[in-house]
């Protein structure tokens, strides 16, 4: 039974100034969620509270497996996962990077072996797995934390901005290989992006973001095609400036 | 400058001989500053590493604590470890003074505040991300201290062979300790302090030729850590 994410009432402050304001919302299927939404509206924030980061001040976050709740802290860490922005890549080879999630679950030398392979395999970067990771341009940094984040097989995925200052070659790859994911593991993939037509190419389900509320949700479609905010249609139609 | 040249003669020949009294106060010499780097890595590098990734009251006067004592004048601490071990001292019934331990026991003081202080800078010095990463891939506390000190080896490596170089280079403490007993207590920096006072060059030149290539061997892996290590950065 895969995890299901329910966020309710949370709120998050940074030295007094609100970030995050009542945000709640239910991802209650597997598939591909876009966090949208301009500079400071707090994507990054309640993902990182989503994905066990941080902790909200106020409001509770609950994964849900069934009908039970999961509430042991460590093992829901081992059940999702998160590529940050700046991936931080160990100073070590490229397979023992991937390898680290299986290795400190103590997966024997095998199986971490095979899978470590089929995760560089996917993002295209077998052929770099013996190079030292710190080596890499930032294209293939972002393949293998993505890599690295899959190979534990995670119910939830969360990507914050898996693309931000990459050229279109290595987007490409990167959206590519998030879709793969997406269709071999059936997963959730919660993903934060500014990027209007990466979304559009992404997403199942879009989250519009406005200084720290969630104002809109909806499929890709009702959102893009029928926004119901004044605001979500700035921003979609490029007036908001971010 | 015949009499330098002399010297220098007659040291090489010393080396190449493999003089019996030059060796053993080169095993000595080693056997004495070893000890001492063990001992003070085996309290300071988990010392440095706690101070580096924990966060404590105090904390900031310890790391201003260990930063001054890095650069303590040796014969303070050889005075310091002299009224301990004396026999009117606390520790003077056991007897330590003017023997290789309580030669050990000034070095590894010595070493301490280097091995530790080093070893926190490196730790501080690794990018939080490291930590956040490790967690994010379902690493314990324990698991993701363990990242972020395989990640910071380099550094550790460097605090511990700058802390070999410290102890290495001491004459000061050991003098004052040890006394400078011939075939006991006697190394390599004693002997040259005590030969150049007798005018005989040739062996303190020859322990200066041996102590030089010691510390340049020690510079050249400290530069090839300090290199690796950047890499991370």
């Amino acid at each position: 039974m895969s995890l299901r994410l329910t966020v309710s009432n949370i709120s998050k402050n940074y030295n007094g100034k609100p970030v995050l304001r009542d945000c709640s919302f239910s991802f209650d299927s597997s598939g591909i969620y876009v966090l949208m939404g301009p500079n400071g509206s707090g994507k990054s924030t309640f993902l990182r509270i989503c994905a066990l980061l941080e902790c909200p001040d106020t409001g509770e976050v609950n994964f849900s497996s069934g009908s039970n709740i999961v509430r042991k802290d460590m093992e829901l860490r081992r059940r999702i996962s998160l590529v940050l922005p700046k991936i931080g890549l160990f100073n070590t080879t490229v397979f023992k990077n991937v390898a680290y999630g299986l290795k400190i679950r103590k997966m024997k030398k095998q199986e971490i072996e095979e899978r470590v392979n089929n995760a560089l395999e996917l993002v295209g970067l077998i052929h770099k797995k013996s190079h030292t990771a710190l080596t890499l341009s930032s294209g293939e940094t972002q393949r293998v934390g993505i890599a690295r984040a899959i190979v534990i097989e995670p119910e939830v995925l969360f990507l914050d901005e898996p693309t931000a200052s990459l050229d279109p070659h290595s987007t490409t790859i990167i959206e590519e290989t998030i879709s793969k994911i997406k269709e071999y593991n059936r997963l959730t993939i919660i993903m934060v992006t500014h990027n209007i037509f990466q979304a559009k190419r992404l997403a199942e389900s879009v989250l519009f973001m406005y200084e720290g509320r969630i104002i809109d949700h909806g499929s890709k479609m009702d959102f893009f095609e029928k926004p119901r905010d004044e605001r979500v249609y700035k921003f979609i139609t490029g007036q908001m400036v971010y | 400058m015949d009499s330098i040249i002399e010297g220098f003669l007659k040291a090489f020949s010393l080396i190449y001989n493999l003089n019996q009294e030059l060796l053993g106060i080169i095993f000595l010499s080693l056997k004495v500053s070893g000890i001492a780097l063990i001992i003070s890595s085996i309290i300071g590098v988990p010392a440095g590493t706690i101070i580096g990734l924990r966060k404590f009251p105090g904390r900031g006067f310890i790391i201003t604590l260990l930063n001054t004592f890095m650069g303590l004048p040796p014969v303070v601490v050889g005075l310091f470890v002299y009224l301990l071990l004396s026999r009117s001292g606390p520790l003077g019934f056991m007897g330590l003074l003017y023997t290789p331990s309580a030669m050990v026991a000034a070095q590894s003081i010595l070493a301490f505040p280097i091995v530790a202080s080093l070893c926190h800078s490196a730790i501080v010095t690794v990018d939080p991300i490291i930590g956040q990463a490790a967690i994010t891939l379902g690493a314990t506390p324990y698991q993701k201290a363990i990242t972020i000190i395989k990640e910071a080896r380099y550094g550790i490596l460097s605090g511990i062979i700058a802390g070999l170089g410290r102890v290495m280079a001491e004459v000061g403490a050991i003098l004052i300790v040890g006394g400078n007993i011939a075939g006991y207590t006697r190394v390599m920096t004693t002997t040259i302090a005590l030969e150049t006072d007798k005018g005989n060059f040739e062996l303190a030149l020859a322990l200066g030729i041996i102590l030089l290539t010691l510390s340049l061997i020690i510079n050249v892996v400290l530069h090839l850590f300090q290199k690796k290590g950047m890499i991370s950065e």
